[in-house]
């Protein structure tokens, strides 16, 4: 297991107006088998912070560990979830999954189908091995992408606002679904998102990033019993929590 | 039973233009050495069947080796255009150039530097062919998701990889679209090689029986050319779902 490290990273890109600054001294770090969430406004550079660690991007300045040794490009211990769930239609269910391990986790085509087959069913998808992903529900789709995740055998699972294409009542379902198999599992994860109830309910650590160039403005416990449920959502420290990440975001502050 | 009910209407149509063509051969002044009625044309056609056989299997051959010629450049070309912009930026010049040589001059010309033999007819049936397939091709790998590739390259894939798994997949649909453009020129450049030099074929065919007036030959042979590019189409939507049956399944259902 890996622990991740970042520490005054800074990176900016030259566009059309000169340089445009994302990050800015970002530092932070996620401990093995714990779930933290990255919260920010939409462009605020979350997307960039994961080009860096899967090694897409270099970074300017600041050091980015993973078990105290610096990363290298090609050998990360990321696995990367894009929102969209990108399965394949030319590959089944299984395919699809089959692929994270074929690719990334360097095995050999039989070996990587009998992985997939494995994780299926922790996934809810053994009835679906040889389906075809538009055969199956927006929902279904996103725990088929996640188990291509898990596939690739790497240590930090890397979710890039995983539900945030689903509709309200799909994306509350499968954040529940969520924590429960990480409850089992106890992957580590890194989440990106700007769902806040999503940040408070599935997290242990939430590091809330501001606008452009982002920097860390808040790093928040979230001290919640698990395993959390639909219940959770009604205890009024869920509620308070809620309201510290969304003061910390500046909502509503234009309104004031 | 779908399928049949779904050629009705074109049978329909074809039936209306032979109904016309008929009534104005027989009932008009022109002359039925000069316009041939349908049922002519078919009763004479007939009537040299085997002529018109053995000189449909040299086309078709033709037709064939030309477009597997045709195929293996396209695919190769397209890896090494997508791969490398430095040689897109080199060859798309020089090919887009190759499109505008006017056949029915480069026809001649080809069968002077290959002789009568098979060569030229390949050569000339994959010039006009592969240009389809290629951009096919190229605009199928070009809309490839951009998440696709970060994904593929996250997950540590070479280019190759990326290639084989993502991009030649993204690009067949795009590509089947190329692949019946070209098949509607391939019996064409076949026709119009032969048609500068052959010893069989229904190219050369059609220009004897042109050169003894017997129009209701060179009518048959026209309708052999018509029937064989529609039985290539047809092959190209077999293919399609042979190659590719998830795309089928995945359009017959909304989403």
């Amino acid at each position: 297991m890996t622990r991740i490290e970042l520490e005054g990273v800074s990176k900016s890109f030259d566009g059309r107006e000169g340089k445009l600054e994302v990050l800015d001294e970002i530092s932070l770090s996620v401990q093995p088998g714990e779930f933290v969430s990255i919260l920010g406004p939409s462009g605020c550079g979350k997307s960039t912070l994961f080009s860096l660690l899967t090694g897409i991007e270099p970074a300017d300045a600041g050091t980015l560990l993973a078990g105290g040794e610096p990363l290298v490009a090609g050998r990360q211990p990321f696995a990367w979830m894009p929102q969209d769930d990108v399965l394949f239609p030319w590959r089944t269910v299984l395919g699809n999954v089959a692929l994270g391990a074929e690719v990334a986790g360097g095995c050999s085509r039989s070996q990587a189908r009998a992985r997939a087959l494995e994780l299926l069913p922790t996934f809810g998808l053994e009835e679906f091995a040889d389906s075809r992903p538009f055969q199956l529900s927006g929902g279904m789709r996103q725990r088929a992408a996640l188990a291509r995740t898990v596939a690739q055998g790497h240590d930090v699972l890397l979710l890039d606002e995983p539900f945030g294409a689903l509709d309200a009542l799909t994306r509350t379902d499968l954040q529940l679904w969520l924590e429960q198999i990480w409850e089992r599992e106890r992957w580590t994860v890194v989440l990106i998102t700007h769902d806040v109830r999503e940040a408070v309910l599935l997290s242990d650590r939430v590091y809330v990033l501001g606008p452009r160039p982002a920097t860390v403005r808040l790093e928040l416990e979230i001290p919640l019993p698990r395993p959390r449920t639909l219940e959770t959502l009604a205890d009024p420290r869920f509620a308070a929590l809620e309201h510290e990440l969304l003061t910390a975001l500046d909502v509503g502050a234009t309104t004031a | 039973m779908r399928q049949l009910g779904r050629l009705v209407p074109a049978l329909l149509v074809i039936a209306l233009l032979l109904i016309v063509w008929q009534l104005y051969s027989t009932l008009s002044a022109v002359g039925s050495d000069l316009l041939p009625a349908p049922s002519r044309v078919a009763s004479a056609g007939w009537a040299d069947r085997s002529s018109l056989w053995d000189n449909l299997l040299p086309t078709a051959r033709e037709v064939a080796l030309g477009f597997a010629l045709s195929l293996s450049f396209a695919f190769v070309l397209s890896i090494l255009l997508d791969r490398s912009q430095a040689v897109r930026r080199a060859l798309t010049p020089v090919l887009i150039g190759s499109q505008t040589l006017p056949i029915i001059v480069l026809a001649p010309l080809v069968v002077i530097w290959f002789g009568f033999g098979l060569t030229p007819k390949i050569l000339l049936v994959a010039l006009v062919t592969f240009f389809p397939l290629l951009v096919g091709l190229l605009e199928g790998y070009a809309s490839t998701a951009r998440d696709a590739m970060t994904l593929m390259e996250t997950m540590g894939a070479g280019w190759w990889k990326t290639w084989r798994l993502v991009r030649l997949p993204s690009a067949l649909p795009s590509f089947f679209t190329g692949l019946r453009i070209s098949v509607t020129y391939a019996v064409v450049a076949a026709i119009f090689a032969e048609y500068a030099g052959a010893e069989l074929g229904l190219g050369i065919y059609m220009q004897s029986a042109k050169n003894s007036f017997r129009t209701d030959l060179v009518l048959a042979a026209v309708i052999i050319c018509a029937l064989l590019t529609l039985a290539l189409y047809a092959l190209t939507f077999a293919l399609q779902r042979l190659v590719m049956p998830w795309y089928a399944q995945s359009r017959e259902r909304p989403s």
